[in-house]
């Protein structure tokens, strides 16, 4: 089962107290902005397999969004960072490059 | 090809059953073919039958990662039915379902489609009204579905449960002609089917990357070395995302777990099919007996093929308020599929971005029922550029807002 600690109130929170929110660090684009880039911003999804990052929601527990980081392929959870973030912390990318090796990084 | 027939078993039987031939080839590859495919899944594999059955294309190559019919065609639950709300999807689901009722007899292979007849209850009154309107949708759209009233529902399914507290059952979209068939059949007729007209079925052989030149694909590099195409089909569900990647294009698609599991197998109880779209469940019964059941899928991006085990435990609180005499049932198996969800919850079936390649991703939770229409499609947008089956199926759909919404009309997965 997926746990994951909220970055808030501290609590190590399991799956059925979570709610996934998708794709994390999306640009927003809105009036103004060309087809595709709307088109992306709606539809296109990065769906990686392998290192992901995502918004999910302590639902039950302080209700609050932040993000996480998430191996899709192995289900391993790298760390959790408050939804505040506009892309993942140093720390965190360091955390996961040491352990694959072979990931391209954020992008 | 040897057919298969009464006569066949009648000789066989009388020599020991040694004159069985393999069902297909395992040829090496050629160096290149008219058309490849990646995947050999249902829709895969119906794509490269209809491309040389409907258009004469038999230099075809369908190359799979892993064993035929391994992915989520090996790994549903075979509801078949077509009765959705938007034309688009009625047309496909329909053409689908009405080549199922002759599929055993086109393919020489016993598919055993079962047209037991198909409920989707509805079990709020948003569902009433939901389902009357897709009973009249299905009426214009030609596709033979009725409402039925809760004592309907009861004589069609004795074991129901209709006036449970919870979840009471208020009536059912019932459509006569769906029902299941034998997914791994559908899969080896066609791959039988495809190897007898030439074709080549190469298995464990995972496509790594797609070579192009001047916007233009070439080929695609293998395991087991690069293949030329002069058109390449994209056909691989919850991996469309990587392929697509590998040409270069993004997708509106993300790769979610979907669950099932089986019971033991018990008496014949049920000759339906089932389906609880609030709760999130749905039952039909094999012909060995064991009780099929499936739910809702995850909802993070996963590509493990284990699910979560709190939607098991959600889809079974459910069905057994609705089913009593399933609670003491055992479960034999659970097992999950990586599908491939788009926003609109319908398929895409489209040119790309690069030229001379396809791709027919998208089925999500429900893509089993569709393989021979999907198929059919597909075959007719890669050999002639265009399919009127397919026509609203395209990417670019996303960027122009004609979605094709299913989501509602289809609020559970299937
Ligand atoms: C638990 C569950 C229950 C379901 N229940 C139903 C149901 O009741 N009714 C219904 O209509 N639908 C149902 N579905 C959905 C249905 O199974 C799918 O929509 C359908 O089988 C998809 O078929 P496909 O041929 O597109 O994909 P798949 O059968 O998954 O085939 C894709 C193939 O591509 C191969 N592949 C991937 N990447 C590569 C690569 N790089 N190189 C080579 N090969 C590659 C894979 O190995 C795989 O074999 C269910 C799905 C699941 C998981
Ligand atoms: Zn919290």
């Amino acid at each position: 089962m997926l746990t994951l600690t909220c970055p808030y109130c501290g609590v190590k929170a399991e799956e059925t107290e979570l709610a996934p929110g998708g794709e994390a660090h999306l640009k927003r684009f809105g009036p103004g902005a060309t087809d595709e880039d709307f088109e992306g911003y709606l539809f296109a999804r990065k769906n990686p397999k392998g290192v992901h990052f995502e918004r999910w929601r302590h639902a039950y527990g302080c209700g609050k969004w932040f993000l996480a980081a998430r191996d899709t392929a192995t289900l391993e959870v790298f760390g959790t960072y408050p939804a505040q973030s506009t892309e993942p912390p140093a720390d965190l990318i360091a955390k996961i490059k040491a352990k694959r090796p072979g990931w391209e990084g954020y992008k | 090809m040897k057919r298969y027939s009464v006569f066949a078993i009648a000789r066989e039987a009388l020599r020991y059953h040694q004159g069985w031939e393999r069902a297909w080839a395992s040829p090496e590859p050629k160096s290149s073919y008219d058309v490849v495919i990646v995947g050999a899944g249902g829709h895969g594999l119906a794509t490269a039958y209809y491309l040389g059955k409907n258009f004469g294309i038999t230099n075809v190559a369908v190359i799979e990662k892993g064993w035929l019919g391994g992915g989520n065609t090996g790994r549903n639950t075979t509801i078949i039915r077509s009765n959705y709300l938007q034309d688009p999807s009625a047309a496909i689901y329909e053409k689908a379902r009405s080549l199922y009722e002759t599929l055993s007899q086109d393919l020489n292979y016993n598919v055993m489609f079962s047209p037991r007849g198909l409920l989707m209850l509805a079990q709020t009154h948003h569902e009433v009204r939901g389902y009357l309107r897709t009973v009249h949708a299905n009426t214009l759209q030609g596709v033979s579905t009725e409402w039925i009233e809760p004592a309907k529902v009861k004589e069609l399914v004795p074991i129901i449960n209709i006036d449970g507290p919870r979840y009471p059952v208020l009536g059912a979209l019932y459509q006569a002609r769906g029902g299941t068939a034998r997914h791994d059949a559908v899969a080896w007729g066609y791959a039988r089917a495809c190897s007898a007209m030439g074709m080549h079925i190469i298995q464990k052989c995972e496509v790594t990357g797609v070579r192009s030149e001047g916007g233009n694909v070439t080929g695609v590099e293998t395991t087991r070395g690069f293949i030329g195409a002069k058109k390449l089909g994209i056909v691989v569900a919850g991996h469309s995302g990587q392929v697509a990647d590998m040409a270069g294009f993004r997708l509106p698609v993300e790769a979610v777990a979907l669950q099932a599991l089986v019971s033991e197998p018990i008496k014949p109880c049920m000759d339906v099919v089932v389906m609880a779209n609030t709760v999130h469940g749905y039952m039909s019964q094999s012909d060995k007996g064991e009780m099929v059941i499936g739910g809702g899928t995850d909802g993070f991006n996963n590509f493990t093929q284990r699910g979560s085990f709190q939607h098991i435990e959600e889809t079974l609180r459910a069905l057994i308020e609705t089913f009593p005499m399933i609670s003491r049932l055992k479960m034999l198996r659970q097992w999950g599929g990586i599908v491939d969800m788009t926003g609109d919850r319908s398929p895409i079936i489209s040119k790309t971005p690069l030229g001379n390649c396809f791709i027919n991703c998208g089925w999500g939770t429900g893509g089993f029922k569709a393989i021979p229409g999907s198929g059919w499609a597909m075959a007719e947008l890669m050999a002639k550029g265009q399919s009127p089956l397919a026509a609203d199926f395209g990417l670019e759909r996303f960027r122009e807002g004609r979605f094709i919404d299913e989501s509602v009309a289809a609020g559970v997965a299937h």
